[in-house]
């Protein structure tokens, strides 16, 4: 079957090469300035559901769209050009624990209309800066590659064609839903990713269409590796048969650590290179200190070296991080790639 | 460059040494490993899996075909469990498997990047594409045999066509990457007593040696035991036929091979006799090759006593040869005796290692180095080594206490850097610099720049000890520089292994290392001298010392037309060559847009554009053709050679030795920003499919000379005004390596060079040839243009056709551009190795520019702005831009 390019994804692909994309900063932090009580999460709709429903963050895209709504807008105020859908974990695999597997579909769908309706309202009032909406993809909760047991490490909790079918779907309903790009980000084990892209390439075919696909990997911590021991080059070999957007990192490091590995991706990778890093690393109460302008101050040294075509933030992150950031991008050009995808030909 | 990954990456470059392929793990190959997946010893199966890696095996087959097993479960089960092993997982794996359930159902169980091994047209093109496509979604590279509808490819004819047929399917109809695709043409026994079989070595080395000159991208791998299929249970010959094979086949271009490292000999090791019989088989070069392999080994299977007796003579020669003999072969029995009676004999223990066992190491580096000895083979004689040294520890100890030596006279990081697995020198200078009382902290191999900062840092170090053998290397010792520079450190970095030198440390290293010293080591027995001094009161004068050693060596390198003034690139900018463009009219409109190829063009018509003058410097004669036929002093030789060269070419252009392939190009094409010129797509659109990046004359110039780039020649866009710029890409050389391989073989280096350098002129020649077509149809602009052959020679027309790499365009990186340009790989079949050399050798890529103003320059020496800004165009960090541009450097 023909596959079309969608139109908004040629769009973003020629504001690659003009200029550094700014992606939204954290939903989880976002969402604690609220004081949300059981009720808040359940709404009318899951009153009566068996099962505890608080903490289970995308559910409120249906339950309550007016927060989620106001962060997606608080983020494209502060000159975000990418805003990310609030479906982490809206998968039949994560929404599993709280018994919501039936609410997936609506999940995805709700999640990416109220985006598109935040991204469409702002590109109206200023059309040469358009918007866009990125579904997001986690990695689920479960990993296909290492064993959650310690006595039998052949065990899997999880089969790549579990992931598939659980990706499939939620791939399937972002699209529905209207977004223009996806972002398979936090991969913790490559297995998954490759689970994803595969579901991903099968909705595409479905579907006759395609948008852009953005991975993020995450390094785990200073051992430089992934949670399932793949280094940056490792991570980027295994995932570089799939034509994307852009590979990248986020999440579990701050900026500064996430430096030796951006400039290993930014050296070999044949697409645009991503960053959303985390505001610094967590203090003794697992939260983030790192100011807007500390962080501003880190990202600059990846801008001043070209590393990068697109950055964000990620846990800790808030529209002042978001707004800091962009400023300092905008005096920067952006990396430049045609070329590695020509030298990786040779 | 083909790229795997278990939890590391592998990157296969078209220069990369041999890869070892483990074969272990297979239940068809090793009866053991069987057993153990038939009675479910899973845990002692992993382990025959690591002790592939640690013998070698830079790739794990695994492969569960057998009738009693549930192949799908015991391929997930154990892929599962290796996975979970660090020190196996970190190479790639092979899933190997004839049924395609089987292999999809690995394919589900590796994060990294695997190799099928295997897919074929067996069962139909319907099938073959829907796999390969399965396999592309998964991201694998993939096996592909030599195997199609009618049965598997027994002749070079079959193994050709099929290997073309699927390769065609692959890369046209899948978009397989070409780098991703190994083919397996098909190893068989050789000295079976059937005639059918006697070619089966030659067919193998001919379709490798094919399949690597027309299937660009394609490697090529295969199963090596089963060539001396006939000999099972004859160790000797088999380990003969083994090696053997693999010289012949690795100089054909196999680039990989399952193999077990157990029946691997080294070759030039092989017993003479012997040697010349296996090979007679394999290369089919007498009738009775057969009966004489059998004699011999009929002989040793009678006389293996006097085998044994032959195998042990070694025992007889004076010890520090036993100890070089042991490690060459990697025989530890006799190492800890051997070592003993060394150790006896000199003064000081430490000295054995200084000694016999650096010579022996030597050897097998040289062996390794010239492709007589493989990777597991290095890799038994370091653990010989090893072995040894660890023996020696002890006393080391014990001489060290007696000699009086105190508290440690300085900390020393030592690592091998990342991506880097060589550590025998490295741990030769920790033992080296231990014994002279220095604490040494080996951080071991592989490790990367932030490490050993960390590790420095935390342990106050007083010198950081950096080593590697592969060239790579040298780039991340560059970047550890930088980022000890980065983070502030300041004590000194000792730089050492076989491809460092003073040269490169004092022209690539020192200068990102300003807050201390970068000093290069020789090798392990200076380390201790350069240390003392790094660490005493005289410090200051010893570093000034080096400084300004380096400086020379980087003048001498440099060869510095000094003191010439250069412009800044801006201001070189600015004084760009001025064209006047209102005069510009559109006359140069091109009749051809788009691209034009050609394959085997006429050599005949070819032939007359040669250049002759050239042909005769190739043979050191110096003198203008033809007036050098008549020279007094080099007249008579030069006739001599010249009706040889006549006489060749005859041949070559009759019996069609060589081919000849070309592709030309002409776009529309602005420059912008000074020195890029944009190439637009030829449908008109205007959308910009590439960007040139010309370098500028810095040097300063005479008043109201400019400062001149390639881009000056095309029409700025803001001129307003239409402009092209064309490019070709052709070679002569295609079928030329038989010829080659044939005079090699009768060393015959007289007629090898003279072909070589007919097929270079041809090229030449044929460049010439297309740039007038161009000047005169494609282009259009010199349809009234009529020279004469030495009016062409002269360059006497309108418009140059600058080469990337010469003098006006130094910049090599240039080429994949103008390749990807040309789709010069596909239609052509030149290649570009990834230091960007043309393949075949005979070829010549450019660009053509055509206003009458363009000329011929040299760019010189340019300053470290514009590489900077060139770095900046060209997305390429600056290291790496001024890497490449390093014969080009005013610093």
């Amino acid at each position: 079957m023909m596959r079309v390019f969608k139109d908004s994804g040629k769009t973003i692909k020629s504001l690659l090469k003009e200029r550094i994309l700014i992606l939204d900063g954290a939903m989880g932090t976002m969402i604690q300035r609220h004081i949300l009580s059981e009720e808040d999460f359940r709404g009318e709709r899951f009153k009566n559901h068996d099962h505890s429903l608080k903490g289970n963050n995308d559910l409120l895209s249906i339950t309550r769209p007016d927060i989620i709504k106001d962060i997606h807008a608080a983020y494209y105020a502060a000159g975000a050009d990418i805003a990310e859908t609030n479906t982490f974990s809206s998968t039949v695999i994560a929404q599993a624990d709280y018994h919501l597997e039936d609410a997936v579909y609506d999940l995805n769908f709700q999640s990416a209309k109220i985006a598109r309706e935040v991204a469409d309202e702002f590109t109206h009032k200023n059309p040469d800066k358009p918007r866009f909406v990125a579904g997001s993809i986690g990695p689920t909760n479960r990993t296909a590659s290492i064993s959650p047991d310690v006595n039998d490490p052949g065990f899997r909790a999880i089969t790549f064609e579990e992931l598939r079918a659980a990706y499939f779907q939620q791939v399937d309903a972002l699209l529905d839903g209207g977004v223009d790009m996806l972002l398979v980000e936090t991969v913790f084990d490559t297995l998954n990713a490759k689970a994803a892209l595969f579901a991903i390439d099968d909705v595409f075919e479905k579907r006759g269409e395609e948008v852009p696909v953005m991975v993020s990997g995450t390094i785990t911590d200073a051992s430089g590796r992934t949670l399932t021991g793949q280094t940056t080059e490792a991570f980027l070999y295994s995932l570089e048969h799939f034509p994307m957007l852009s590979i990248g990192l986020n999440c579990a490091l701050g900026a500064k650590q996430l430096r030796p590995y951006l400039k290993i991706l930014s050296g070999k990778a044949p697409f645009a290179v991503s960053a959303h890093p985390n505001a610094g690393l967590p203090n003794a109460f697992g939260q983030y200190d790192q100011t807007a302008d500390e962080m501003a101050e880190e990202v600059e040294d990846f801008l001043k070296n070209n590393f990068l075509n697109i950055l964000g933030g990620c846990c800790g992150t808030t529209p002042e991080h978001i707004s800091a950031i962009a400023k300092v991008a905008a005096k920067y050009a952006p990396r430049q790639y045609e070329a590695q995808q020509v030298l990786n030909h040779a | 460059m083909m790229k795997l990954s278990g939890l590391e990456g592998l990157v296969i470059r078209p220069n990369s040494n041999f890869i070892n392929i483990g074969e272990r793990t297979n239940v068809t190959g090793s009866r053991k490993f069987l057993r153990l997946i038939r009675e479910d010893k899973y845990d002692e199966a992993v382990s025959i899996a690591l002790e592939q890696v640690e013998g070698g095996a830079q790739i794990i087959d695994v492969n569960m075909d057998e009738g009693m097993l549930d192949g799908e479960k015991a391929m997930v089960r154990f892929l599962n469990l290796i996975a979970a092993e660090p020190d196996i997982a970190k190479v790639p794996f092979m899933i190997d498997s004839s049924k395609w359930s089987i292999i999809e159902a690995g394919l589900r169980c590796v994060q990294g990047k695997s190799i099928v091994n295997s897919i074929s047209l067996k069962g139909g093109e319907a099938e073959f594409l829907y796999q390969a496509r399965q396999i592309r979604k998964y991201g694998a590279a993939v096996v592909v045999m030599a195997f199609d509808e009618l049965g598997q490819a027994d002749t070079l004819d079959r193994r050709i066509e099929i290997c073309q047929r699927s390769y065609d399917l692959l890369t046209q109809k899948v978009g397989f990457p070409a780098d991703d695709i190994i083919f397996d043409p098909n190893i068989f026994p050789v000295a079976t007593g059937l005639e059918e079989h006697q070619n089966n070595a030659i067919d193998f080395f001919e379709s490798t040696k094919w399949i690597k000159e027309n299937l660009p991208g394609a490697k090529v791998s295969g199963g090596v035991s089963n060539v001396s299929f006939s000999f099972r249970g004859n160790d000797t010959v088999r380990e003969a036929m083994h090696s053997a094979f693999l010289y012949h086949a690795v100089k054909a271009g196999m680039d990989m091979g399952i193999v077990n490292p157990a029946l691997l000999g080294v070759y030039s090791d092989i017993d003479k006799d012997l040697l010349d019989r296996v090979e007679d088989v394999l290369l089919n070069r007498r009738e009775d090759a057969t009966e004489r392999l059998l004699e011999f080994a009929e002989a040793i299977g009678q006389s293996t006593k006097e085998i044994d007796k032959k195998a042990e003579e070694w025992r007889s020669l004076p010890v520090n040869e036993r100890l070089a003999h042991a490690l060459v072969k990697g025989i530890d029995s006799y190492i800890i005796e051997d070592t003993e009676e060394s150790r006896k004999s000199h003064d000081r223990p430490l000295h054995v290692i200084e000694g016999p066992l650096m010579d022996g190491m030597n050897i097998v580096g040289d062996l390794f180095g010239s492709g007589k000895m493989f990777l597991p083979q290095v890799v038994k004689s370091a653990r010989v080594m090893k072995k040894s040294v660890a023996y020696l520890l002890p006393f080391i100890e014990d001489d060290k206490r007696e000699n009086d030596d105190k508290s440690a006279a300085g900390k020393i990081v030592l690592a091998t850097v990342k991506g880097d697995v060589h550590d025998i020198g490295k741990n030769i200078v920790g033992v080296v610099l231990a014994c002279n009382n220095y604490e040494v902290i080996d951080l071991g191999v592989m490790v990367p720049a932030d490490k050993i900062i960390a590790r420095a840092i935390e342990e106050n170090a007083d010198i950081i000890g950096l080593s590697g053998l592969i060239t790579p290397s040298l780039d991340e010792m560059v970047n550890v520089a930088q980022e000890m520079e980065r983070v502030g450190l300041k004590i000194p970095l000792l730089i050492g292994g076989a491809t460092t030198s003073r040269v490169h440390t004092a022209v690539k290293i020192e200068e990102h290392y300003k807050r201390s010293q970068a000093v290069h080591v020789l090798d392990a027995s200076r380390s201790v001298t350069v240390v003392e001094r790094l660490l005493s009161k005289d410090k200051e004068a010893y570093i000034n010392e080096i400084k300004a050693d380096y400086a020379k060596v980087r003048d001498h390198h440099a060869n510095k037309s000094a003191r010439k003034e250069f412009l800044t690139y801006e201001d070189s900018v600015a004084n760009k060559m001025e064209i006047d463009w209102d005069e510009f009219s559109d006359k140069q409109k091109p009749k051809m847009l788009g691209l034009q190829h050609f394959k085997k063009y006429s050599l005949r018509e070819i032939a007359s554009y040669i250049d002759w003058t050239p042909f005769f410097q190739t043979w050191e004669l110096h003198g203008k053709f033809p007036q050098i036929l008549e020279d007094e002093v080099v007249g008579t030789e030069a006739r001599r050679v010249y009706s040889d060269a006549t006489e060749m070419l005859k041949e070559i252009i009759t019996n069609k030795w060589l081919r000849a392939n070309g592709v030309i190009g002409i776009w529309p094409a602005n420059t912008v920003n000074g020195d890029t010129i944009e190439v637009y797509n030829s449908d008109g659109s205007g959308e910009v499919i590439h960007r040139f990046e010309c370098m500028r004359q810095q040097i300063k110039k005479a008043q109201g000379q400019p400062n001149l780039s390639l881009a000056d020649f095309i029409a700025p866009k803001e001129s307003g005004k239409k402009d092209y710029i064309g490019g070709f890409a052709v070679s002569s050389g295609f079928g030329i390596e038989p010829h080659l391989e044939r005079y090699r073989a009768d060393h015959d280096d007289y007629n090898s060079i003279m072909l070589k350098a007919l097929a270079d002129r041809l090229a030449e020649a044929f460049a010439e040839l297309m740039h007038e077509k161009v000047r005169k149809d494609f282009w259009g602009y010199g349809s009234k243009e009529n020279l004469s052959k030495e009016e062409l020679i002269k360059e006497k027309y309108r418009g140059i056709r600058p080469a990337a790499g010469y003098p006006a365009c130094p910049d090599h990186t240039e080429k994949p551009g103008l390749f990807e340009l040309l789709h010069a790989e596909e239609l052509t079949g030149i290649t570009l190795t990834e230091n960007f050399a043309m393949y075949p050798a005979s070829a010549v890529s450019g660009l053509y520019f055509a206003h009458p103003e363009s000329k011929y320059f040299g760019v010189g020496r340019i300053s470290k702005d514009q590489v900077e800004d060139m770095a900046k165009r060209k997305s390429m960090s600056f290291e790496e831009m001024q890497k490449w541009l390093s014969p080009n450097l005013n610093y």
